[in-house]
C-alpha cells in the first residue's frame, strides 16, 4: 500500500531549510526566497500526486527547475553567490574527504562566483552535496541522475573550482 | 516571527489566492482548552478538542480530505470570533457555512443535521436524536453517529443525552460535556 502523504504544512516544516540552502547556492541569497516561495507553490499544486516515499528528492527537482528558469529570466547569466561561506564550512566540516578538496581560501568570496560559473548540473550536484548535505544517492536522486553520475558532477564541479582557485592564488601572489 | 512563520504565512495566502489551500487550520483557545478547527472552502468542517495531539488531527485531515493542509488562521476568524462570543455566553447560534464531509452520508449525518437543530440549553436524549433523523429503534447507531461527530461545540452533541438524567460519554470527557451545558445553563 502507499504511505500516505504527510499534510503539507509538517512536510514544508521538513524540507524548508534544506530547499533553501540549495537554492541560496544555485542563484543567490537575494533571488533565493522568490524562487522558494515558486518551488513550494508549484509543489503544492502537484502534491496530492506526490510519491509519499521520495518527497525529498521530489521537491529538489522542483526546486532546481525552479532556479534555471530563474535564471533563464534574468538572461544575464550566472551570479556571484554571495552566501558562500555557510556553503565552504560545511563542506570543509564535512566528514567526506572532497571537502578539502577544493583546498580554497572559505574566506575568500571569490570562489563563491566560481561556483556561479560552473555549468548548472555540476553547480546543482555540488550545492546539494555541500550545503544540503545529500548524500550522493540522493543528490542524484534529486538531479535525476545516477549515483555514479552525481559523483562525477561533484567531482568535475570541484576541479574545476580547483583551478580557479590556483588562478586566483596566482593573481593574488 | 520566524523567519518560518513569515514564509508560511505568504505561501498560504497565495495558496488560497490560487484555489490550491484544500484545508485551513488554525488552533483556537478556549475555556475548555486549544481547540482545532480546520476549514475547507465550503465551510468548517473539522473542531478537534483538547487532548489530540495536532499532528493527528492534521495526519487525518490529510487522509480523508486532501493531503493540501495548512496553516490558514485568516479563513477561520469567523470561526475563532462565534467560538469567543459562545464561550463569553453572547451568542447562542452558530452561523458559520459547514462542510459535513467528514461525517458518513446517510443515517449518522442525519442525525448530526438533527443534533445541530437543538437550541441552546436544550438537551435530548440519543432515542429523540434517532427518531428526529427518522429511525426511532436506532438509538444506539445514534449514539455512535454523536460520538463520530466531526464538529463538536459547532454541531452541539453535547446536548444529546442520556435517558434518566445521565449526561453520558463525550469526545472531549464528561467534564467537559457538563461544563458546556452548564454555560448554557441547561442543567
Amino acid at each position: 500500500m502507499d504511505q500516505a502523504l504527510p499534510p503539507f504544512q509538517a512536510f514544508v516544516e521538513d524540507q524548508l531549510d534544506p530547499v533553501r540552502a540549495f537554492l541560496r547556492g544555485m542563484v543567490g541569497p537575494n533571488d533565493a526566497d522568490d524562487c522558494l516561495q515558486e518551488t513550494f507553490i508549484a509543489a503544492l499544486r502537484a502534491y496530492p500526486r506526490a510519491h509519499a516515499g521520495n518527497l525529498r528528492a521530489w521537491i529538489f527537482t522542483i526546486a532546481r527547475r525552479k532556479a534555471i528558469d530563474h535564471q533563464r529570466a534574468r538572461s544575464r547569466g550566472p551570479r556571484p553567490v554571495a552566501e558562500v561561506e555557510h556553503l565552504v564550512d560545511r563542506a570543509n566540516n564535512s566528514p567526506a574527504a572532497d571537502a578539502e578538496a577544493i583546498g580554497m581560501n572559505p574566506r575568500h568570496s571569490a570562489i563563491w562566483a566560481a561556483v556561479a560559473e560552473l555549468p548548472p548540473g555540476q553547480r546543482a550536484a555540488v550545492v546539494l552535496r555541500f550545503a544540503v548535505d545529500l548524500r550522493y544517492r540522493e543528490v542524484g536522486e534529486a538531479l535525476g541522475t545516477s549515483e555514479e553520475a552525481a559523483r562525477r558532477n561533484v567531482h568535475e564541479g570541484l576541479k574545476k573550482l580547483r583551478r580557479s582557485a590556483a588562478e586566483l592564488k596566482e593573481m593574488t601572489t | 516571527m520566524t523567519e518560518m512563520t513569515q514564509f508560511m504565512e505568504q505561501l498560504a495566502t497565495r495558496a488560497s489566492d490560487e484555489g490550491l489551500l484544500d484545508v485551513a487550520y488554525t488552533t483556537v483557545d478556549t475555556p475548555v482548552g486549544p481547540v482545532v478547527v480546520a476549514a475547507t472552502k465550503r465551510g468548517l468542517v473539522r473542531v478537534a478538542l483538547p487532548g489530540v495531539p495536532l499532528d493527528n488531527v492534521l495526519e487525518q485531515l490529510a487522509e480523508d480530505i486532501s493531503p493540501r493542509v495548512i496553516a490558514y488562521p485568516r479563513r477561520l476568524d469567523e470561526a475563532r470570533r462565534e467560538l469567543g462570543q459562545y464561550f463569553d455566553g453572547k451568542r447562542q447560534r452558530f452561523e458559520l457555512p459547514l462542510d459535513w464531509s467528514l461525517s458518513h452520508a446517510g443515517f449518522y449525518r442525519r442525525v448530526l443535521r438533527a443534533t445541530a437543530k437543538v437550541p441552546y440549553g436544550e438537551v435530548i436524549t440519543y432515542a429523540e436524536a434517532a427518531e428526529r433523523a427518522g429511525n426511532p429503534r436506532a438509538f444506539r447507531a445514534a449514539g455512535s453517529a454523536v460520538g463520530s461527530n466531526p464538529i463538536p461545540i459547532v454541531v452541539p452533541c453535547h446536548r444529546v443525552v442520556r435517558a434518566g438524567g445521565d449526561i453520558g460519554d463525550y469526545g472531549g470527557g464528561p467534564e467537559m460535556k457538563r461544563f458546556l451545558l452548564e454555560l448554557e445553563h441547561a442543567l
